[in-house]
């Protein structure tokens, strides 16, 4: 297969995910978009799969048939009600993905350091949202308390842990050298972040909460698209990451809130309280 | 150059992300956002490079878990997506049909 119509088909795809968010956004037509922008995904798997690149297909057929098996059951099982946890679970496991497709590239090529940065905002990005999706799952499905969970110095915590991570990040672009000892502190730290960042929200906030991480899942898409110069990573990434953005200030607005409300409840209620 | 080209790209997509979205009703929301997850699946293109193109044994072996994960996203997001519209559909369905 050569690269122009590996290429072709990308843009095909991409247009097929425009005009189903497109046509998503109605509820006329929302099953069509949403269909659409499936066959736009089956076409870019399947083109990829076909590519001259793809030599050893056995850990990578094993792993696709086991996750398509989980992902069927999961959403046949789900309960209506149920839904908004299920997309967080799903969310998460996009953010994992994108953290793990950052982390490969390190492997095999020499990086450049533009490489290093998209691999580092790709890891930080995508353990966020794994993370985070988790937290959010917990939250509506009550595992953990709903409420607001805040701590004293919680913001100095959060303030340390960006320090940390992006000293660390500036290290591994000075000196790659640092790469290995370092990614693994960063990979751990993002995790962390993520945690950190939703549990001093409430559950009834939740919904909004998703909706960015999922807007972040997509930019996570996009970072690791740059890493390995994928174009159909950075469309159908970008496009989501701002589509969700867009959704996410809806939300807020249909709530007559703003996203910083949203983002520092906790922490507003707990200044109040004090 | 290509990173500057790769640039413009995201840019353009960045703006046309936003435009799609501008008005939607509010019970799409759910189902919008599950459906926009689904897209974010994509990074199962970049897993299966990173899987299948040979690149060491770290490489294929966090590909494939990536593969695993993104499948998930993608296969359960669009399922659970259609769900969510089919379930909506049933409600509203004579009230439909402007476009």
């Amino acid at each position: 297969m050569s690269v122009e119509v590996l290429g072709s088909v990308y843009i095909l795809a991409a247009i097929l995910f425009v005009f189903g968010l497109k046509l998503m956004s109605s509820p006329a037509t929302a099953v069509r978009g949403n269909l659409l922008s499936s066959v736009g995904m089956l076409m870019a798997v399947l083109i990829t799969l076909t590519s001259k690149e793809i030599l050893d297909y056995r850990y990578l057929a094993g792993a696709a048939i086991l996750g398509a098996v989980v992902g069927v059951i999961s959403a046949r099982r789900v309960a209506m009600t149920g839904m908004p946890e299920m997309v967080a679970l799903f969310n998460g496991s996009g953010g994992i993905a994108s953290l793990l497709v950052g982390w490969a590239a390190l492997y095999g090529q020499e990086s450049s350091a533009f490489t290093l940065v998209t691999v580092l905002v790709s890891i930080l990005i995508g353990g966020v949202t794994f993370s985070g999706s988790l937290v959010a799952w917990a939250k509506l499905s009550e595992t953990i308390g709903s409420g607001a969970m805040t701590f004293a110095g919680q913001r100095v915590v959060n303030v340390l842990l960006l320090l940390v991570l992006l000293g660390c990040s500036i290290a591994m672009v000075l000196d790659p050298a640092w790469t290995f000892p370092l990614v693994f502190v960063v990979i751990g730290l993002s995790i962390l972040l993520g945690v950190m960042a939703v549990i001093p929200i409430g559950g009834a906030d939740m919904p909004v909460v998703i909706s960015l991480l999922n807007s972040y899942s997509g930019l996570a898409a996009c970072a690791a698209g740059f890493a390995i110069n994928n174009t159909i990573l950075i469309v159908a990434g970008s496009l989501v990451g701002a589509a969700g953005l867009i959704l996410t200030n809806i939300m807020c607005k249909a709530m007559n809130r703003s996203l910083s409300n949203v983002l520092f409840s906790g922490f507003a209620a707990t200044t109040k309280a004090t | 150059m290509e990173a500057v080209l790769l640039a413009f790209i995201l840019m353009l997509s960045v703006f046309l992300g936003f435009e799609l979205i501008a008005k939607v009703p509010a019970t799409l929301h759910t189902p919008l956002m599950s459906g926009a997850n689904a897209i974010s699946g994509i990074t199962v293109v970049g897993a299966i490079i990173a899987a299948g193109a040979d690149l060491g044994p770290w490489s294929t072996w966090l590909g494939a878990l990536a593969v695993f994960f993104a499948t998930v996203n993608v296969v359960g997001g669009y399922m659970v997506t259609d769900r969510m519209l089919s379930m909506f559909k049933k409600k509203d369905s004579p009230s439909g049909g402007d476009s």
